[in-house]
């Protein structure tokens, strides 16, 4: 599959009165036309910073890109001015936001939202934009779109607008759709509508999707691969069933071993210790040592690499090496694998909620 | 809305009907006649004159007659003015105070507005140091200061601008600039805050997210958006712009309100403090009503629905 999206080594910083806060160091990730990227990790792993900072939507200062690349479709978004990032945003690139209740204009109408972008990257006149915002409001299930376009966001219930945020990016067909926890803010039952929808929307419109999430459940439904980030790195990136049936990292353990499934009623729920690193100082060696019950002595000394566990399964875990001692996954996290198995085995969708 | 307005209409008309009401009882307790200055009248002479304006009443029957002449539009006669009316009076006098008043607000929000947003474009830059600076002056510095130093240097020492008086409207630019120095600040201070709080939520965020350029950011999604607070405390110092300034006129010798009402004051003239506080509630309630139903244009959240 073609590359769309290429990020090497990406750091970014936000200067503070505290000192830097090295919130993204040295990320490296691709994205393949059409497919879906899952992002997961704990608050602050700095997941909505790097998809921001790909936008180019951090307020500079405080943020900072260090170093490294963004190479969207071979042109470096890390490098481009404003005013051509400005061609860029809502046309190729566009973005979900989390929580619809605040990410819309309370004083614009929601049929102006979203003739916006249309009129400004692809030079619509009125009536068309207008006919292709009735388009859209029907391709995100929003009945009677006529007469819905004309009125304020505060008519829409929560789930509604999350149905209008994701016409707002849908709108110029983009090669790239970035959620940002796009369910989060919403009831479950809403949440199981909106990712059907974006489920449908990409194999309409084939534009590849990074969503972000610290819902695994969510992305067993949803994506293609994952990447794990921790204290601003990703320490594990596979495909779905890499992550989920072979997961090497005893952080994505730690992740995959706290999810509360019907199967572990019988036992205490699982949570990784500790709390994450300062990342105005981030340890010395591998960031998550302090906190892994696996932890090897280099582990305080030296940073992991990215071990290759096959083609398209990386980890970066001392216990890859070939002098790290044979270590199994925890009990609890074997037994979570097989009841993944056995659920994704049977009915694939919508039993994660 | 038709309702709506209605309903706050009859309760203007409750509320003047209040304020004329205290205002008069409370005038009554003002130490002193109109004829207190008046050393040359004898006893008897005052008798005559209390006796004709029916001074000399109770003052419940004092105020029953007064409440029945403004009931038929009728505000009494000036007892200092040359016996004339008071209507006429103020008719003549707000004038100048009414222009002075709009284009001091005029100018003072137009640019204030301009300031405020210049410096939460650029927030922490030094346009908005510059700017902040200027609304702290305006703000901290009384008028007349403003008022002396512009009469000093554009009048006296440039000869550019007449010092004072009222005999055209390049006589009305000074008073104007230095009426305008409060409002200007007033006006920096709250879009500055107003917007920058505006550019940090996060449809602003998806408004980047669309590609919108940053004139757009700030014209088209923020400003209606920071505009709710500002327009709440502009009301009411408009209308104590256009209802006089009474040091401004006085420095500047403008024939208008501001100094009619402190006279009238002074000298204990009834019927001219009356009218004046009943125009200058008038004005102020009729711009809450305003006020009030802008919320309603600028953000459609506090629009009113017919029949819910």
């Amino acid at each position: 599959m073609e590359k769309l999206l290429e990020v090497n080594n990406l750091h970014v910083s936000f200067d503070t009165y505290g000192g830097e806060v090295k919130a993204v160091r040295g990320v490296d990730f691709d994205v393949h036309k059409g497919e879906t990227l899952a992002i997961v990790g704990e608050s602050g792993s700095g997941k909505s910073v790097t998809t921001k900072a790909l936008m180019q939507l951090l307020p500079k200062p405080p943020a900072r890109i260090k170093e490294g690349e963004v190479l969207f479709e071979g042109r470096d978004l890390a490098k481009l001015s404003e005013k051509q990032m400005q061609k860029i945003r809502g046309k190729d690139l566009s973005m979900i936001f989390q929580d619809p209740m605040t990410s819309l204009n309370p004083t614009m109408k929601v049929g102006n939202q979203i003739m916006e972008g249309l009129i400004k990257h692809q030079k619509m006149s009125k009536g068309e934009a207008k006919r292709r915002v009735l388009e859209l409001l029907e391709l995100v299930g929003i009945p009677d779109a006529e007469s819905r376009m004309k009125q304020y966001p505060h008519q829409f219930s929560g789930g509604m607008r999350q149905r209008v945020v994701v016409a707002i990016a849908l709108a110029c067909n983009p090669k790239l759709l970035i959620a940002d926890e796009p369910t989060t803010a919403l009831d479950v039952t809403i949440q199981a509508q909106i990712l059907e929808l974006m489920k449908n929307i990409q194999k309409k419109t084939d534009s590849a999707i990074i969503f972000i999430t610290h819902d695994l459940g969510v992305v067993a439904n949803v994506a293609d691969r994952v990447a794990v980030m921790y204290a601003g790195k990703i320490v594990e990136i596979g495909t779905v069933d890499d992550i989920f049936y072979n997961p090497q990292h005893p952080y994505t353990w730690g992740l995959l071993g706290s999810m509360p499934s019907l199967d572990s009623a019988d036992e205490d729920l699982y949570a990784i210790q500790g709390s994450p690193p300062d990342m105005i100082a981030p340890p010395k060696g591998d960031a998550f040592a302090a906190r892994n019950d696996y932890a090897l002595k280099i582990d305080l000394e030296q940073e992991p690499p990215m071990f290759k566990v096959s083609d398209s399964h990386y980890a970066a875990t001392w216990l890859l090496h070939e002098h790290a001692p044979e270590i199994e996954p925890p009990e609890s996290v074997k037994r979570r694998m097989k009841g993944m198995a056995r659920s994704a085995s049977g009915n694939s969708e919508g039993d994660q909620l | 809305m038709t309702r709506y307005i209605i309903q706050r209409l009859v309760y203007m008309f409750i509320t003047l009907f209040l304020i004329a009401t205290f205002s008069f009882f409370l005038m009554k307790f003002l130490p002193g006649t109109p004829l207190t200055a008046e050393d040359k009248l004898s006893e008897a002479q005052k008798a005559i004159v209390m006796e004709k304006y029916g001074l000399n009443e109770p003052v419940p029957v004092q105020y029953a007659k007064y409440m029945t002449g403004l009931a038929q539009g009728d505000l009494g006669v000036s007892f200092q003015f040359d016996n004339r009316e008071v209507t006429q009076i103020i008719m003549e006098r707000i004038g100048p105070s009414a222009m002075l008043g709009a284009q001091s607000m005029a100018v003072g929000t137009i640019l204030g507005m301009l300031l405020g947003l210049v410096s939460a474009i650029y927030h922490n830059g030094f346009l908005d140091y510059g700017s902040t600076f200027v609304a702290v002056v305006g703000k901290s510095i009384p008028s007349f200061v403003f008022a002396g130093l512009l009469q000093y240097f554009v009048a006296v020492r440039l000869g550019w601008l007449p010092v004072a008086l009222w005999e055209g409207w390049e006589y009305s630019i000074l008073p104007t600039i230095a009426l305008a120095i409060f409002p200007i600040a007033i006006a920096a201070r709250f879009m500055r805050t107003e917007m920058l709080e505006v550019l940090g939520s996060d449809y602003i965020t998806t408004a980047r997210a669309k590609g919108v350029n940053k004139f757009g950011v700030v014209f088209k999604h923020g400003l209606r958006n920071a505009l709710i607070p500002l327009i709440t405390v502009l009301g009411p110092l408009a209308i104590s712009l256009m209802t006089g300034t009474f040091v401004i006129e006085q420095i500047f010798a403008v024939p208008g309100l501001g100094e009619q009402f402190v006279t009238s004051v002074t000298t204990n003239d009834f019927p001219v403090i009356m009218g004046t506080t009943l125009l200058i509630a008038f004005l102020f309630i009729t711009i809450v009503l305003v006020v009030d139903l802008l919320y309603g244009v600028i953000d459609p959240r506090i629009r009113l629905t017919e029949g819910e």
